[in-house]
């Protein structure tokens, strides 16, 4: 059976032009670029390389690129380096619906004494600055945004929200694991002062990220050990997903057009026909301001997990905020904080697509998804009196 | 990804007895849309008073409609009174398993049932004397103490997966502790079972080995088991519990009150001459 895969927000296939790059440097450019000898220090030029093509995606110097091992790394390191650096500060500011990178760290240290505020979102899962606004104190060290929402692809206004904390002295740091590749950033031209990246949500491989830090940020490294990545993170250089890594976000960039005409239209084309051949289903977040390639789905009276199964039958692979789908008793935070009612938040799928999907790929979705979810709709006590229940919810 | 048996899986594929049965004897309805998983159940009787037919309807993920379908194989031709003794791990058993955290959709499967009967008998739907103890998911404390009991629960969690009380805002947690606390000193008061020497030696070695070993050696310690004198257990500390001042406390508190809880009640553990 065929893999039709639109899970590209959980993570992305390795571009074959990045495995070519990546290869060598298992096998015979094995050398730490640390070394003295020219073995090892040509790897080391490689390195530059591949942060100038960082550097160059996101409008940054090389100076300001510190490779870590993944978003969550970045996340944590760009939090803490704020606090460290602002002792006096115990203040944070962040969103409702986070990834859980900066959730649960916020979480973590409102257990250690810090103040954390989450920002709401409205029905739209958008952010109202004025929120932010009256949230920003003396005692704010930093506010933490994410760029593009991982669940339905909402993008947040982080350039206005990083020039307001800059008005008052507060560190400004953005989450854009989603949005690197998918929508044009340059730091020249806003205020941030960190920015996490992950690798395998942009082609490169699992277990390599990004955190930028503008220049003349006071920054304290958050793994102490050698002299590495100019002392702000220890530990010897992942050299072939660096070189991976650098590599993807050239393709990025080059992609960037195709990606907001082509996998735009394949996502507009999957959304419309999806609701337009199953009823009582509905879009979560604001369409007008969304990632080009995400779009979140809910079926009224049907439960994600379920789903997902039958989707997998077929071989589609996507991701569900019901409840089920994560151990957990409650649908997704992100789409309780948007207030989308229990009927349908159960029933929610978020299928994320990437330049790899194909016309017929997104066809044989459309094609196969009414059956799936009528099927489960046959099944389901509330489906013959849905109109009922949905005025007395 | 769950780790759903072949079972569950072929259940939920290809359900058995889906639908509702018109004019039914029995019916029920229990869960709801915000808990992200119902069932309605109907039935009818043949002549002599079994169950000839039953179908459901389910709203949930796999393994809901997995055990409403296995729910509905298994009662079929019992007697009422029969089918009343089904128990939610009959039906979890009888799908090879299911993972923990979706025990609950067995025990909506058991509810479910019972509720039928109920229905069927025209008694009261809810026993009086039972109180709501899960605002969140409307679990009564008579559910709690049932699935406490017929599964041997130890943890707030553990009830949370089964009948996803406490699952919500978490208000009702000192309740279900108490609970659970209730029914382990009733179980422990009426059936105490007998081990033989043999049997508590190696009961003793599995729980050091298996409950008190790790927790000690994360903080650098260890602990060795010296003799078994009747219920008075001799060890000998280890690395850093060996020159630990605390570790009289340790050996008290912790190794002593896991032994109790786990072996026998009558344990009392002695710090081996060093």
């Amino acid at each position: 059976m065929k893999t039709v895969y639109l899970d590209n927000n959980a993570t992305t296939q390795v571009a074959e032009e990045v495995l070519d790059a990546m290869l060598p440097y298992f096998r015979d450019l094995y050398g730490n670029p640390s070394s003295m000898h020219t073995f090892g220090g040509q790897v080391g030029q490689k390195i530059r390389a591949a942060r100038e093509q960082v550097a160059q995606l996101i409008g940054a110097s090389p100076d300001e690129i510190i490779f870590t091992s993944c978003g969550t790394e970045s996340d944590n390191a760009a939090i803490h380096s704020a606090l460290v650096t602002r002792p006096d500060k115990k203040h944070i500011i962040t969103s409702r619906v986070e990834h859980p990178a900066i959730r649960a760290l916020a979480a973590h240290l409102a257990g250690q004494g810090y103040r954390v505020t989450e920002l709401p979102v409205d029905k739209n899962g958008v952010l109202d600055l004025e929120n932010l606004e009256k949230s920003m104190t003396p005692d704010t060290a930093v506010v933490s945004l994410m760029w593009g929402n991982n669940e339905t692809g909402v993008i947040f206004p982080v350039e206005e929200a990083a020039a307001m904390a800059h008005e008052r002295g507060i560190l400004f740091h953005t989450d854009a694991v989603q949005s690197t590749g998918k929508i044009p950033i340059n730091l020249k031209k806003n205020a941030i002062d960190m920015l996490s990246i992950s690798g395998h949500k942009l082609n490169a491989p699992k277990g390599i990220g990004v955190l930028y830090v503008r220049k003349g940020t006071k920054f304290s490294p958050f793994l102490i050990g050698g002299h590495q990545e100019r002392e702000r993170r220890g530990g010897t250089e992942n050299t072939p997903s660096i070189v991976g890594l650098g590599k993807a976000c050239e393709l990025a960039a080059q992609n960037m057009e195709k990606e907001n005409t082509y996998v735009k239209n394949l996502r507009d084309k999957l959304e419309k026909e999806l609701l337009s051949r199953i009823p009582q289903s509905r879009v979560n977040g604001d369409t007008g301001n969304r990632l080009p390639n995400t779009t979140n789905i809910s079926f009224e009276f049907v439960e994600g997990e379920a789903i997902l199964l039958l989707m997998n039958e077929q071989g589609i692979c996507a991701s569900s905020g019901s409840a089920c789908t994560s151990g957990s008793l409650q649908p997704s935070h992100v789409l309780r904080a948007m207030g989308v009612p229990f009927t349908m938040a159960h029933g929610s799928i978020r299928f994320s697509l990437s330049i790899y999907n194909t016309a017929a790929e997104i066809d044989f979705v459309i094609d196969k998804m009414p059956a799936i979810i009528e099927r489960l709709r046959g099944m389901s006590p509330f489906w013959n009196s849905g109109q009922q229940a949905c005025k007395t919810q | 990804m769950w780790e759903y048996t072949d079972k569950v899986k072929d259940h939920f594929l290809n359900p058995h007895n889906v639908g509702e049965i018109e004019n039914p004897d029995g019916e029920a309805e229990v869960g709801s849309l915000a808990c992200g998983d119902a069932l309605k159940l109907t039935f009818s009787l043949d002549e002599n008073k079994r169950i000839k037919e039953a179908k459901f309807k389910t709203f949930g993920c796999a393994s809901a409609i997995a055990t409403s379908s296995a729910l509905t194989d298994i009662i079929k031709g019992m007697t009422l009174e029969e089918a009343l003794k089904v128990t939610n791990q009959d039906i979890a058993e009888y799908l090879g398993g299911l993972p923990q955290e979706k025990m609950h959709c067995s025990v909506m499967g058991k509810q479910a049932l019972e509720k039928a009967v109920e229905n069927y008998r025209g008694a009261p739907s809810i026993e009086p004397g039972t109180k709501i103890i899960c605002e969140c998911f409307g679990v009564t404390d008579k559910e709690i103490e049932r699935v406490v009991r017929e599964n041997k629960l130890s943890t707030v969690e553990e009830v949370t997966n089964y009948t996803k009380a406490g699952g919500g805002c978490g208000n009702c947690h000192d309740a279900i502790q108490q609970i659970i606390d209730s029914v382990k000193s009733e179980s422990k008061s009426s059936q105490q079972p007998q081990l033989t020497n043999l049997q508590k030696i190696r009961l003793i070695e599995e729980t050091i080995e298996r409950e008190i070993r790790p927790s000690l050696k994360h903080d650098g310690g260890d602990i060795d088991l010296i003799d078994v004198i009747g219920n008075r257990v001799i060890v000998a500390t280890r690395g850093a519990c060996a020159t630990c001042k605390a570790s009289d406390i340790t050996l008290k508190h912790f190794v002593e009150h896991r032994l109790k809880e786990l072996v026998s009640p009558d344990i009392t553990v002695e710090e081996a001459a060093k």
